[in-house]
């Protein structure tokens, strides 16, 4: 289905004129409106243009931010507080762009969950996946690196311990680290580069997002079934079909976005954030950003530093090696009666993994009384996450090869346009 | 593979050309990677002076150095016998009250107040040695500042420091 032929035919004198010398008007009428989409495409699958909503949205009051942000350890607490309180709308653009953040977090999380559940990183999309992969793994960077420009308490720790993660490399790490952070400390320098580079990587998120929906629209898009497009009878056009689909999804997303904006824009923040940073005090406790928390669950469950940092990488890692680990034949786990219930389990993993990662290490999840020296038996937090951990790798290295080769799939629909007749 | 032909003068221009680029990209990267170290200025406050009669016995002041906080702290008689006597041999990261502080000067402790878990600030009076209690995650050090329990892989950092007087330090 790879090879779809241009439909477009220019109509008007200028648009003839353009299409012999650069078609951007055929481009976009093959990708956007005369595009095959597989008609049994669910509400799962509108997460891709909710995703470019968000990348929008983010670069749009990023700039506007940037117009009125300081980059400077002194200044640039007050400055985000002036965005605020003086600058006309400040409020509701830096809003917009803090919980911005979590929504597009939120929305990569279901969009990844979703291409797992229906195998979209199987042959042929492999490239697919792994830009996929590389957008995320930038998102990361990008919202650490924005979490620290308002130097508050939370930025400033925030900085200290991922940056600190470096310099348990062996032998070079330390040096890394002065040359990461541009002194001796996270300080001025670190500010103004992770500024500078906050600035940047949307533009190179921007760009992979076009290499990502080129290999999309090579291989075509994926499906509930997991089986290729044979026919005309199974596609419907991108437009209108697809297009008001995502448009119902972008609004009802776009509402939810708002009630965290405008009811409860701090709910996913730290108040500790709002308190100027202060190099000489630590805060009490700290955590990253409600998206970061199940990679950070996976780093304090090791209590060797430079093993838990190596996990903790490992656990990004691993996702883009995942085309390679599913054995299956079957893409869609819409007929993987087994695999089905370890995908489940490792969503709530994920989860669980999450609420670990904002507790205290030494806090119990339950005790079942006290030992001699008065110390609380039960399940630590700290032993919840290495076995959620212990899964969460579990479920890439042994379960993907091994369930893939033993699992029995149900029988898979001829069509698409076999199966969504079926249904009615 | 074709037969083997002797490498004649264009292959030789292919070759020197691409090594010149290779070489040139190399050399451009220096500079361009190179700029992110610390900075002449930064380097330049990387040493202070601090004069220790400002810290009365048992009492710890917190300096800033290198854009860290820097312990400085005049031991009681009760801390140092403790730090001293205590069995080093044993601990994660051994090492000897004596090779932390100068001779003669034992009751000053100087250490960088950066956990070495992950570069919080330990908090002194907490924990069950008598040092630093670390609030994030539940680093102990004792009363040289030498990790006892909890996650951290080494001891508070000793940082270069020379006396220039008998209450004068420069540290850096």
């Amino acid at each position: 289905m790879s090879e779809h032929k241009s439909t477009y035919e220019p109509k008007t004198g200028i648009e003839k004129w353009l299409d012999a010398r650069l078609p951007i008007i055929r481009l976009g009428y093959d990708s956007f409106i005369d595009y095959p989409t597989p008609k049994n495409l669910n509400y799962w699958w509108t997460f891709g243009g909710i995703l470019s909503l968000c990348l929008g949205i983010q670069i749009i009051t990023g700039v506007i931010l940037a117009m009125h942000y300081v980059a400077s350890a002194d200044l640039a607490f007050n400055s985000v507080e002036r965005i605020m309180r003086d600058v006309n709308y400040g409020w509701l653009i830096r809003y917009t762009h803090a919980n911005g953040a979590s929504m597009f977090f939120f929305a990569v999380y279901i969009h990844m969950f979703r291409g797992l559940y229906y195998g979209s990183y199987k042959a042929p999309r492999e490239v697919l996946w792994l830009l996929g992969c590389v957008i995320y793994f930038l998102m990361i960077a990008t919202a650490f690196m924005g979490y620290v420009l308002p130097w508050g308490q939370m930025s400033y720790y925030g900085a200290v311990v991922i940056t600190n993660l470096i310099g348990a490399i062996p032998v070079v790490g330390p040096s890394i680290l002065t040359w990461l952070q541009g002194g001796f400390s996270v300080d001025q320098p670190t500010l103004n580069r992770f500024f500078s580079l906050h600035y940047l990587l949307p533009f190179v998120i921007a760009g992979v997002t076009v290499l990502h929906v080129w290999a999309l629209h090579v291989t075509g898009q994926n499906n509930p079934t997991g089986v290729e497009i044979k026919s005309k009878e199974d596609t419907v056009p991108f437009t209108p079909y697809a297009t008001i689909k995502d448009g119902l999804a972008m609004i009802l997303f776009l509402v939810m976005f708002a009630v965290f904006v405008f009811f409860a824009p701090d709910a996913l923040g730290h108040a500790d954030n709002y308190v100027p940073a202060n190099p000489l005090q630590t805060p009490n406790h700290i955590v990253p950003e409600w998206y970061m928390l199940p990679f950070y669950a996976i780093l304090r469950a090791v209590p060797n530093k430079l093993a838990g940092v190596l996990l903790m990488f490992g656990a990004i890692a691993v996702i883009f090696a995942l085309p390679w680990l599913d054995t299956s034949k079957v893409r869609s786990m819409r007929y993987r009666p087994v695999m089905r219930w370890f995908f489940v389990l490792f969503v709530i993993t994920c989860v669980a993994l999450g609420w670990c990662g904002a507790q205290l290490p030494t806090d119990m999840v339950f005790s079942m009384g006290e030992d001699a020296q008065g110390n609380p038996i039960g399940l630590s937090v700290v032993l919840l996450s290495q076995l959620l951990a212990a899964y969460y790798f579990a479920f890439f290295l042994i379960i993907m090869p091994w369930i893939g080769l033993k699992e029995d799939p149900l029988p898979l629909p001829a069509s698409i346009s076999e199966a969504v007749l079926a249904k009615h | 593979m074709g037969e083997y032909k002797d490498p004649n003068r264009r292959d030789f221009i292919y070759i020197a050309a691409g090594a010149g680029a290779a070489g040139a990209a190399a050399m451009a990267a220096i500079p361009l990677i190179g700029q992110m170290n610390p900075a002449a200025d930064t380097l330049a406050l990387a040493s202070i002076e601090y004069d220790l009669s400002k810290v009365a016995e048992g009492q710890q002041v917190v300096v800033k150095w290198r854009g860290k906080p820097l312990f400085v702290r005049y031991r009681t008689p009760k801390e140092i016998k403790e730090a001293q006597d205590a069995d080093w041999k044993t601990f994660r990261d051994p090492q000897p009250d004596s090779d932390r502080v100068k001779k003669g000067h034992e009751q000053y402790l100087i250490l960088v107040g950066v956990c070495t878990h992950l570069g919080c600030v330990p908090n002194f009076g907490a924990g069950e040695y008598g040092g630093w209690f670390c609030p994030c995650h539940g680093s102990q050090y004792d009363t040289s500042g030498r990790i006892r329990q909890g996650p951290a892989p080494k001891n508070l950092e000793v940082p270069d420091y020379t006396f220039l007087s008998d209450t004068k330090i420069k540290v850096g």
